[in-house]
């Protein structure tokens, strides 16, 4: 403890010197006095007694250097003077300074960039309750892996599962809310009762769902002060929501995120009487969001609820055979897509990192054997070996702490550019990058990082120092100039390796971001079974109370197609349910006329369409024919299905005029097969075709349904007309999130993570390039100027430009093929860890990696090839009079 | 003259606090004079040794300075015991009378080793 506080003191004692010199003076010449004064009286003669004094008090200068020593820290105060010196010591070389700080800078801007998002999205807690126990629930099916939940199965799950604290569903939902504007569909979350208590959020204004409550709605932050103005008498009021009056009963906090339902505003509550789905257990449309009981974990709760869904197979055999559970913590739920390509990415700063560290260690190790002679000169003069890597330590310290607040800087200014760059219509699906900032744990990051900077800063010119021991034990030798060609040498090999190092790195990246490229390429090149441009589309939603009906869905659909139809530049309009490249699922399970059946669920994705649908999007019809406007419900019910069912159900027999029908073949089930068409990339771009059935819009309506639009003009031109065409015939009818297929396509989160990938390796494979590039060039140089002398002989001996040009061009050369070499096995090792991010080109493409490779040479040969030239220009007599 | 002893190591610091302890407020020539006085002239004392220590002292919180002025009015730093400083006398006394009665079971006459 007194210790501590006198290390306090002192290292306070690095301020205020003056004051504490002047008062330390005064004591001592009041000492002296006091004893001179003493020694008089005892009668000495005043010199004597001086004499005596000072004697006595060991000299003067030496007291007080004594109590200067302990007044505060000596090393400290070498350290800041070392500082001092050392930037005036950089100023004399400020390429060099400037070079290594913007190389560092860079390499930890990328790198804690990155790592703030990591830390957002993989590190930071979710915002709720004690988030570590906390689950995501759903069921599980051969066809699907995790699937949603029924409400039957969530409720006997819920009674017989011992594992949980608390457990609720949730699904989206969505509303039409009346504006000024007529209707406008909102998205909405429709959940259990005790959902927020399961997350434990507690409102932020009113209270959470009452025990029995029905139609009671809570409002999200955002719509509350948006939509009604912030207000706190909001509370009980009544709102008209799809036609129906819920009562207002609370608000949620603005902080409050749940990314499964990002964007809902507005929250209800089950309804187990009104909702058709709510009574079939067969009817799967929820997710569960589970508290683990204390002591209970992951493995032991999905083996509960595994024995009950058994259980349930055993009693509920047509609905719940193969039906099992699946258990993920919530956060693998919220950032579970998002972790590959973030893997990616740290992989690629942490390379970057790498490479600039590597960078910078090499012009410090040039620049220390430019500074051989100083270090010989103070060695001379008396400096130990410890006092020299202080010096170090000092030079490092500058230089990383000017880089690394350049660094930071540079880096919260990436992150909010990263952050810009993700399309605004994705941020509801990662509301945790909502608060972006440098958190303590990035800074923590960035700290490591500095200080990892300073190591290789020190380290370096201290391990340089101490291998050539020659410098050191024969200081004479160090202080003479001619010795360069000799130690040189040893130092051209660390050289040569750390450039091989920084090309192979570079390598990796660069075939990286050609993998992505690649991938992404691929991606969007993928068959869609339909032309893809000049569609618009733009989601409808009509309120059930007017329109829930068979014949007047039905006639509210020829209008809206009709009223579409007749806008300028649109060729032909179609519906659909579910529009292509959205997912696989909306699925249903069916049985074949005339085919055995054992049980199993055939799964099929499910699409009611209207009779333009194919024309519009241009698929094509592989057998029989497309439907006509005119089969409704009073005609016989009709089927389409793609190629895939086709083939996998109907191999080698004719799938037309066959009968679909439900598990139990329900007559009112049965429809017949009429056509075929080739398959549409209904799922993920980068997802499998499923088998489908497509049904007649007019036999199967829905009150929500996109429509797409065929234009003659630019798709996008037709966008901001769609939803005030919709709103002129029908104001009561909603419509949202106009979009093109393309834009629709390209924006697809598939698309999405591919296209982040590829451009950002891609940048950082740029940067690692220059870096590279400019490693190579100063090793070639350094190596061509410390070879001046060599060169003239070899000049005066008689070679040629040619050969001289071949020396250098050989060496770098050497490198470069040393360089590609492991870069290629470091690629393909790269390549095979992130394969699951890669679509339609495998690890070891080899167009990329010889692409790259080609590249990597061409560059490196335009690298050396300026000091080849000064190599050949060399004056062979020039050169040995220097010498 | 008999030879003058060097003060021993860490004893100083236990030196001054008695002194201080005895004496009141203080200033460094004053100690000097007294831990010579009190030691019969024993005693030599490096003063230019003295002024860090009591430096430290003043760093470690035991003592604390003052500029004052002196008995023939001359301008000089006193120095007085802090609480701290009094406990840690206290505690160091009693530290020392220990040791010194073991070592001095050493040197007493008649006693066989056990």
């Amino acid at each position: 403890m007194r210790t501590l506080r006198s290390w306090m003191v002192r290292l306070g004692g690095l301020f205020g010197k003056k004051r504490r010199e002047a008062e330390m003076t005064e004591e001592l010449e009041s000492h002296l006095e006091m004893h001179i004064s003493d020694n008089v009286k005892a009668g000495m003669t005043p010199a004597q007694a001086r004499r005596e004094a000072l004697l006595k008090l060991g000299g003067m200068e030496l007291a007080k250097e004594a109590f200067r020593e302990r007044s505060t820290l000596p090393f400290l105060e070498y350290l800041v003077m070392d500082c001092r010196f050392s930037v005036r010591q950089l100023r004399k070389t400020p390429f060099f300074a400037c070079t290594a700080a913007v190389v560092l800078a860079l390499g930890m801007c990328v790198s804690v960039a990155i790592s703030a998002f990591v830390d957002a999205a993989l590190i930071k807690p979710l915002p709720y309750a004690d988030p570590a126990r906390l689950v995501a629930v759903t069921e599980s099916s051969p066809q699907f892996g995790r699937a949603n939940l029924s409400y039957l199965d969530y409720k006997d799950w819920k009674r017989y599962s011992t594992a949980f604290r608390s457990f609720d569903v949730y699904t989206g939902s969505g509303f039409l809310f009346a504006t000024t504007n007529g209707a406008e569909p909102v998205p909405a979350g429709n959940v259990s009762r005790w959902f927020f208590q399961t997350l434990g959020v507690a409102p932020f204004l009113g209270r959470d769902f009452s025990a029995d409550g029905p139609r009671e709605v809570m409002l999200s932050h955002q719509i509350w002060q948006n939509r009604f103005g912030g207000r706190d008498n909001v509370l009980g009021q009544p709102v008209a929501l799809s036609g129906e009056v819920y009562t207002v009963v609370g608000v949620l906090p603005a902080s409050f995120q749940f990314a499964p339902l990002g964007a809902a505003e507005f929250w209800t509550t089950i309804n187990e009487k009104n909702d058709g789905c709510v009574t079939r257990r067969g009817c799967h449309n929820l997710d569960a969001v589970g508290r683990l009981n204390d002591g209970v974990t992951v493995k032991s709760a999905l083996a509960n609820l595994t024995a009950i869904a058994k259980q349930l197979e055993l009693q509920y055999p047509d609905t719940n055979r193969n039906r099992r559970a699946s258990i993920l913590p919530l956060a693998d739920e919220v950032t579970g897509d998002f972790i590959p390509i973030l893997m990616v990415l740290m992989g690629g700063a942490g390379l970057l990192l790498l490479i600039a560290c590597v960078n910078v260690s090499s012009l410090v190790l040039a620049r220390s054997e430019a500074r051989r002679q100083e270090m010989a000169v103070r060695v001379a003069l008396g400096a130990s070996f410890s006092r020299l890597c202080t010096q170090f330590v000092a030079e490092g310290v500058v230089v990383v702490l000017s880089a690394s607040a350049l660094g930071l800087l540079l880096a919260s200014w990436a992150m909010q550019a990263l952050k810009n760059l993700i399309p605004l219509e994705m941020m509801p699906r990662m509301p945790f990058l909502a608060d972006l900032t440098l958190s303590g744990r990035v800074l923590v990051y960035a700290g490591a990082v500095s200080f990892l900077g300073v190591l290789l800063f020190s380290l370096t010119p201290a391990l340089h120092l101490a291998l050539s021991a020659k410098a050191f034990s024969q200081t004479r030798g160090g202080l003479m100039e001619g010795n360069r060609g000799s130690t040189g040498y040893g130092w051209r090999r660390l050289g040569s390796r750390l450039v091989v190092a920084e090309l192979a790195i570079a390598m990796i990246l660069l075939v990286g971001a050609g993998l992505f490229g690649k991938s992404l390429y691929r991606l969007l090149q993928v068959d869609l079974g339909f032309r893809a441009d000049h569609l618009a589309m733009i989601e409808v939603a009509a309120p059930d109370s007017r329109y829930a009906k068979n014949e007047q869905n039905v006639a509210l659909a020829r209008d809206l197609v009709n009223q579409v139809k007749s806008l300028p530049g649109v060729q032909s309009v179609a519906l659909t349910t579910i529009p292509p490249v959205s997912h696989n699922g909306s699925t249903a399970w069916i049985r074949f006329v005339g085919k055995p059946y054992d049980g199993t669920h055939i799964e099929v994705n499910e699409r009611d369409v209207s009779s333009e649908y194919f024309t519009t999007l241009g698929a094509k019809l592989a057998r029989g024919r497309f439907f006509t406007d005119a089969e409704d419900r009073s005609k016989p019910k009709v089927v389409i299905i793609n190629q895939k069912l086709a083939t996998k159900y109907f191999a080698g027999e004719d799938p037309i005029g066959r009968q679909i029908g439900d598990p139990k073949l329900t007559p009112k089930s049965l429809c017949t097969i009429i056509g075929v068409i080739e398959d549409i990339r209904d799922g993920a771009l980068d997802s499998e075709i499923w088998p489908a059935q497509y049904h007649p819009f007019n036999q199967d309506t829905s009150t929500d349904f996109i429509m797409i639009a065929r234009t003659s003009q630019k798709a996008e031109s037709v966008l901001p007309t769609l939803g005030s065409a919709i709103h002129q015939l029908h104001p009561d009818v909603g419509s949202r999130g106009e979009e093109t297929m393309q834009g629709r396509i390209d924006n697809s989160m598939t698309a999405y993570l591919h296209r982040s990938a590829a451009w950002l390796v891609g940048g950082f494979a740029a940067v690692a390039l220059l870096l590279g590039i400019a490693g190579l060039y100063g090793v070639i140089a350094y190596s061509v100027s410390q070879r001046t002398r060599e060169i003239g002989v070899r000049m005066a001996l008689g070679a040629g430009h040619g050969s001289i040009y071949r020396m250098v061009m050989r060496e770098a050369g050497w490198l470069a093929v040393a360089g590609v070499a492991l870069g290629t096995a470091g690629s393909i090792a790269a390549g095979t860890v992130s394969r699951k991010l890669l679509f339609g080109v495998s690890s070891w493409d080899a167009p990329t990696l010889v692409g790259v490779a080609v590249a990597l040479g061409i560059a490196a040969m335009m690298a050396s090839f300026l000091p080849a030239k000064r190599a050949a220009s060399v004056d062979p007599v020039e050169a040995l009079r220097t010498e | 003259m008999p030879t003058k002893a060097d003060v021993w190591q860490g004893t100083l610091a236990l030196m001054v606090f008695k002194t201080l302890e005895t004496m009141g407020p203080l200033h460094g020539y004053g100690i000097a004079r007294r831990i010579e006085q009190t030691s019969g002239n024993l005693l030599s004392l490096n003063y230019g040794t003295l002024y860090p220590a009591l430096l430290k002292l003043e760093q470690e919180g035991s003592i604390t300075s003052e500029w004052g002025v002196s008995d023939n009015n001359r301008k000089a730093k006193f120095y007085k015991l802090t609480r701290a400083g009094r406990k840690q006398l206290e505690r160091e006394a009693h530290d020392w009378e220990q040791a010194t009665a073991i070592l001095a079971r050493f040197f007493a006459p008649g006693e066989e080793p056990l």
